[in-house]
């Protein structure tokens, strides 16, 4: 084979995989743009014949997507930000500092990775229940505000942090805060913008809880809404489109702006064993 | 809930000039998390003072002891007028004896069909029995060929099979609701039935999710009858284009030997047991229940009254395609009034899919329910037997 | 001293946060899946009852049960080896000495990983649609006629496997692209010295040397594709005939519609359980594998 072909060859099917890929995301922003009942068509229209925003205007005048957007959001970055406090320290401290209990407790913590989630799921509502946190932000933050996955990224990353560094700085009289803020935190920089995106896309895009916990309409969440929206509406096509590109396009830009420290999150997380 | 509770919210100020020391606070909840919202609520001590029920969900709150009986305040109300109302929606809010709400809307199904594609297939007339039908089904379909159908049954929807049940004679449920009867005869036949219209090709066998939009495709002729509500008058109206308003019309349900029963559904209002202003919350529901107010409200929601002397409007009677709801709701009927009823009619729409499809004739099929249905009303049995949760 | 009790105050609010939140429910999972925790139990724990094993006894006998296992199984058996031959696809293409702008490529390919499930799903209810859809549309470009995907109980599982394919495939792609750049360049060009070709290339030294990766990822991606849930919410609610219906979405009736807390609580448990002895089985094939 010549390399020209294999080249050819190589691309062709680059391009394949690429169509299979866009196709459906670019199909639904395209749907999106389609007056009602375009797209119930055969053979099914690939370009709206009139553009028109009209699905989101709906959406955001009548179906409350801003409500659920601010939702959506508001969620996210309180969660990246609870996960952020406690994960960094306890990941710090299970990483470089010494106490009693550490090696059982991480030894316990590693195990307990292979339970799904769900096992805690009724148990866990009925708790919320009783805390009176049902169809509150806090019902949903809580459970997400610390998890052993990352706490397990941070500390595969402060294991690297010299400890001669932190040494010196008690040398100096620095407390563990201090040393903490001060120098493990630059360090440790960009694994925590690893772990912020990791747990904002894991947030935006969580469904059974949320969907388990927030019971009134006001409080969903786009995915949860989307979902209702989706059983209420199966006929609004074009309107689901808008829904959709409405939930995808953040969480599309983020991984856009960040990917390099996603994918670093991936590759840490695949190799922890 | 939904829609109704921002009409509620316009129709108050009316009631506070009558009570102005009366504080109304309305909450909306949608109809989709309004269950389990309520349970939820119910369970924190949280419940309204008044509110609007599903009237299938009547039995499971009153089982949970969360509502409040009504009787005597009825017989002692001068504008809740019990033999004004239509029967089988009044029964809707009868468990075990004790009436626990006061019908506010109703929504029953019934047929609506193309009068164009019935007359092209020698109709002048929709089907007043199940005979009638079949031969109007089978008509239209050897007319529009393998890629159309003549009626719409979504097999993921439970309410045209249980309608069809509701028209025999036979209980769902025997022993006070103890056990499932759906091994009678009257089953049999309904069942029977809903199995013919898909292995004839009068209907497809699909779910609504496959079926993009259903008033759209009545239109375009994809089937000629459909079974729905009232709301679907509204969606005709305004999905349909003006050459085709013409087309579509609405009949009661044919029943096996004459005009058949439908089921009763709808909404009422109930009173919480722990609320602390029964008496405020009852001049409310009186307040919405009489007949000037539940005209406005259908006025602005399509929503059908519940009583005989609202239906007296101009604009109900005369309305040709709120005609044939106003003939339907002289027969329907409740569906059974046990707190599982819900469970019970999903098992029901997936062992007649099964039977749609081949898997289990229909023998196999009602066996196998009423084994899955006792089960489901082993918990109600026992609380039966130590005499709580009736 | 200092630095065992900071060692405890860093760590406290993570640990007392998944002891409260993941390992106390955990264990009372246990405690509930033994009573039959139910609507009227809710309302009133004095109708609680403490049923032992019955609830694992009686789902063990359900119908519902084996079917929401076995379509679980389905998923799985089919969906894992279609996900990962897919990412070690688009892997290999990607990584291609031959391909220009690799990087574009990644990130294309990743991109459905990050969408949303829901809002994908209910892109490709669409897409499956049988008279407006596009791939029907597409068969019928091919001369095949259209298929009812979604509504045919025979078509729904692959429909939703070939979703998830799309969905995921992405994510171990990454993961082969990482060990396959690990692998040295000096090894390809003894085998080219030898006169392999490149498919002897491919067989003789990427392959071998990407087995512990495969494995992981194997064993990563069945844990996963166990809980499958929000793909039959969205596109199938479960249907048609239950066709769709996973293990998790069985719980989630049992738990959040019909208030069975007791029940949905034992599938959960049975869920975990089974997802353990298959990963075990799994780690004990490789491990045989590797010392054969």
């Amino acid at each position: 084979m010549s390399p020209r072909l294999a080249r050819t060859l190589v691309h062709l099917a680059l391009g394949a995989l690429t169509l299979v890929t866009l196709v459906p995301l670019l199909w639904m922003l395209s749907v999106s743009f389609m007056p009602q009942g375009e797209a119930s068509a055969f053979p099914p229209p690939l370009l709206p014949h009139h553009a028109t925003v009209a699905n989101y205007r709906l959406l955001f005048n009548s179906n409350g997507a801003g409500r659920y957007l601010g939702n959506s959001l508001a969620l996210a970055l309180i969660t990246t930000l609870c996960s952020l406090v406690c994960n960094s320290l306890a990941g710090f401290a299970f990483a470089k500092l010494r106490f009693a209990g550490r090696e059982a407790l991480l030894r316990t913590l590693l195990a307990a990775l292979v339970i799904p989630s769900q096992v805690a799921m009724m148990p866990l509502f009925l708790m919320m229940k009783w805390l009176g946190l049902v169809n509150s932000y806090a019902g949903v933050v809580l459970p997400a505000a610390a998890g052993i996955f990352g706490v397990f990224l941070v500390r595969q990353y402060a294991l690297s942090i010299p400890d001669e560094l932190l040494e010196a700085a008690r040398i100096d009289g620095a407390g563990e805060l201090r040393i903490f803020v001060r120098i493990v935190l630059p360090v440790l920089r960009p694994i925590l913008v690893t772990l912020a995106v990791l747990t904002f896309l894991g947030s935006w895009n969580d469904f059974l809880w949320p969907l388990i916990v927030l019971t009134d309409q006001s409080m969903y969440t786009l995915p949860v809404a989307l979902a209702t929206l989706s059983r209420e509406h199966a006929q609004d096509n074009e309107l689901m489109m808008a829904g959709a590109v409405l939930t995808v396009l953040p969480v599309l830009l983020l991984f856009l702006a960040l990917q390099r420290y996603y994918i670093r999150g991936i590759l840490m997380g695949s190799v922890k064993g | 809930m939904g829609r109704e509770g921002e009409v509620v919210a316009t129709l108050l100020p009316q009631f506070q000039r009558l009570h102005p020391d009366i504080e109304v606070r309305v909450q909306q909840l949608p109809w989709s998390a309004a269950h389990q919202k309520l349970l939820t609520a119910f369970a924190g001590e949280a419940t309204p003072d008044l509110c609007q029920l599903g009237n299938s969900w009547i039995p499971e709150f009153a089982a949970l002891e969360a509502l409040e009986p009504l009787e005597a305040a009825v017989a002692g109300s001068r504008v809740v007028a019990s033999a004004d109302y239509f029967p089988g929606i009044w029964q809707t809010n009868v468990v075990a004896g004790r009436l626990y709400g006061v019908p506010w809307y109703v929504d029953t199904r019934l047929l609506f069909y193309r009068r164009d594609l019935l007359a092209q297939a020698g109709f002048a007339s929709p089907p007043r029995t199940w005979s009638e039908w079949r031969q109007m089904l089978a008509a239209i379909k050897a007319r529009v060929g393998p890629e159309r159908y003549s009626v719409l049954l979504p097999l993921n929807e439970f309410e045209p099979l249980l309608v069809l049940a509701l028209q025999q004679p036979d209980h769902l449920l025997r022993d006070d609701g103890r056990f499932g009867n759906f091994e009678s005869p009257g089953f049999h036949r309904a069942l029977e039935f809903y199995r013919e219209a898909f292995s004839n090709g009068w209907a497809p066998p699909v779910e609504n999710t496959q079926i993009p939009n259903a008033w759209e495709e009545l239109g375009r002729g994809y089937y000629s009858f459909y079974i729905s509500g009232p709301w679907s008058i509204g969606e005709f109206k305004r999905r349909l284009p003006p050459e085709e308003q013409g087309s579509w019309m609405t009949a009661p349900m044919p029943g096996p030997e004459g005009p058949g029963a439908s089921l009763a559904g709808g909404s009422s209002l109930v009173m919480f047991r722990r609320s602390r202003h029964k008496a405020e919350a009852w001049l409310l529901l009186e307040f919405l229940s009489s007949p000037a107010i539940q005209r406005r409200f259908y006025d602005v929601t399509g929503d059908l009254p519940p009583r005989r002397s609202t239906w007296e409007a101009p604009e109900l009677a005369d309305d040709p395609y709120t005609r044939a709801f106003r003939e339907q709701l002289e027969r329907v009927k409740p569906a059974p009034r046990v707190p599982q009823l819900e469970r019970i009619v999903t098992e029901m729409r997936l062992m007649a899919a099964r039977v749609v499809h081949g898997d289990l004739s229909v023998e196999q099929g009602t066996l196998e329910l009423d084994r899955t249905v006792d089960a489901v009303l082993a918990k109600r049995r026992w609380m039966l037997a130590r005499g709580a949760g009736r | 001293m200092r630095a065992g009790l900071a060692g405890w105050a860093f760590a406290a609010p993570a640990l007392i946060i998944i002891g409260v939140f993941f390992f106390a429910p955990v264990l009372g999972a246990f405690a509930v899946s033994l009573t039959d925790f139910d609507l009227y139990a809710l309302a009133d724990l004095r109708n609680l009852r403490f049923v032992g094993l019955d609830n694992y006894l009686e789902l063990l006998e359900s119908r519902d049960f084996w079917r929401a296992l076995g379509n679980t199984c389905y998923f799985v058996a089919a969906g894992v080896p279609l996900s990962i031959g897919a990412s070690l696809a688009a892997a290999l293409l990607v990584n291609s000495r031959l391909t220009r702008l690799p990087a574009f490529f990644r990130t294309v390919f990743f991109a459905p990983v990050v969408a949303t499930l829901v809002a994908v799903a209910l892109v490709w209810r669409y897409l499956l649609h049988t008279r407006y859809g596009l791939i029907n549309w597409g068969l019928g470009g091919l001369g095949l006629s259209p298929i009812d995907w979604l509504g045919n109980p025979h078509w729904a599982m692959p429909a939703i496997i070939l979703f998830a394919v799309w969905k995921n495939f992405g994510y171990n792609m990454i993961i082969f692209v990482a060990a396959l750049q690990s692998i040295p360049g000096d090894l390809y060009e003894a085998a080219h010295l030898d006169g392999a070709n490149g498919w002897q290339e491919f067989s003789r030294v990427t392959l071998p040397l990407l087995r512990p990766t495969t494995m992981l990822v194997g064993v990563l991606t069945v844990a996963g594709y166990f809980q499958l849930f929000a793909e039959p919410y969205v596109m199938t609610e479960g249907g048609p005939l239950q066709s769709t219906m996973s293990v998790l979405y069985l719980m989630y009736e049992q738990g959040f519609k019909w208030w069975n807390l007791g029940s949905a609580s034992a599938i959960a448990f049975l869920l975990f359980l089974i997802v353990l002895a298959v990963t075990a089985l799994e780690l004990r094939l490789s491990r045989r594998r590797e010392a054969a």
